[in-house]
């Protein structure tokens, strides 16, 4: 299962970032199919990008509310949430266990053989709901000039995605563009550089502190239509499903927890028990019992 | 396999949201946002990534 989730992760980036023409054009994809939503965080100034990525197109929005009002638009940024909330109540944040292309980076990243002392303290995780709420909805809603126009707070001063994938390539392919990278953008090359670093000690850092797109998914973790489940008969409390999790959850506690990204790993590597099961729409797809016979005999006697 | 079926509830909760985000989707639609979000997609923006 993990074989196929990579696979899955490398095809949605590849299908997300499929304009390979982009070093010899010297310029980004520009055709039609950028009307379409990419599911994960993913740059949609990335030279490669075919999709627009929903935080950055969602902030495009939020800052021109004002400015399109004015002028008779009734642009409220319907169609972006429309096509995030059908992805997030359907799947939640299985979006970024298999179709994140920057949450794949970091998994990539966190295989460096390294001592991998540095977790990350669980009292972080609240940090994007605040980036969510404020760099995303309000400040690009509310902080606008004389015209009516705001600023996409998270694209603009903290996304290391779009940093990587957007910012890095751009200056590589236009020279020119060099001199106007700034004091903004050392920032912001540092922000990358420490979240790619933090990635070599501890498991997906930026998803579970700093996502926007992730703590949106994650509202729907108790909703969705694609879910997993605890079954408290078959649990025997071993705690084995805690430490094989990338993004510290403790399936057994939490099992609607808002970081569970879905990978399965506790259903299929963890739980001897074939208590922890995916369903879709409440119908149970499969239950694995990876038990061996002495642990049978085991639960069986005792 | 049909008793374990009718056993196991559906939670509706997921079919509303589906069926609401949806809708919302088609309002955005209907409003022509596509368009708006088609031309600031195929646009780089300099400043939105940190450049200038």
């Amino acid at each position: 299962m993990e074989l196929a989730r990579k696979w899955v992760q490398i095809i949605t980036a590849l299908l997300t970032n499929g304009y390979w023409a982009f070093p010899f054009t010297r310029n980004m994809y520009q055709g039609p199919l950028k009307v379409v939503c990419s599911p994960g965080l993913n740059c949609y100034s990335c030279p490669a990008a075919t999709t627009y990525c929903p935080i950055g197109a969602f902030q495009q929005m939020m800052l021109s509310i004002q400015f399109n009002l004015e002028f008779g638009k009734y642009y409220l940024g319907l169609f972006v949430l429309g096509c995030i909330g059908v992805v997030g109540s359907f799947l939640g944040r299985i979006v970024c266990g298999w179709a994140c292309p920057f949450g794949f980076i970091q998994e990539l990243i966190y295989k460096i053989p390294t001592k991998k002392k540095w977790g990350v303290p669980r009292i972080l995780r609240f940090i994007k709901y605040g980036l969510l709420l404020l760099t995303v909805v309000l400040l690009p809603l509310l902080v606008v000039d004389a015209m009516g126009l705001g600023e996409p707070w998270f694209c603009k001063y903290i996304c290391p995605a779009g940093t990587l994938e957007a910012g890095l390539p751009m200056l590589l392919l236009k020279p020119d563009l060099r001199a106007a990278a700034g004091l903004l953008f050392s920032v912001k090359v540092v922000i990358m550089v420490g979240f790619l670093l933090w990635s070599i000690k501890a498991s997906r850092p930026f998803c579970r502190t700093a996502c926007p797109l992730g703590a949106f998914y994650g509202l729907f973790n108790k909703w969705r239509v694609v879910k997993m489940h605890l079954n408290e008969d078959k649990c025997t409390k071993c705690l084995e499903c805690h430490p094989v999790c990338p993004m510290g959850v403790k399936f057994n506690e939490s099992p609607d927890d808002a970081d569970c990204i879905g990978c399965l790993k506790c259903m299929n590597e963890a739980c001897r028990y074939g208590a922890i099961t995916l369903s879709v729409g409440g119908i149970p797809l499969r239950s694995i019992d990876i038990r061996t016979k002495s642990d049978r005999e085991q639960q069986k006697s005792g | 396999m049909a008793k374990r079926l009718a056993t196991r509830r559906i939670n509706p909760v997921p079919f509303i949201l589906l069926t609401v985000f949806l809708l919302v989707f088609l309002a955005g639609v209907i409003t022509g946002e596509p368009v708006s979000v088609l031309q600031k997609a195929k646009k780089v923006c300099l400043s939105c990534i940190g450049i200038g």
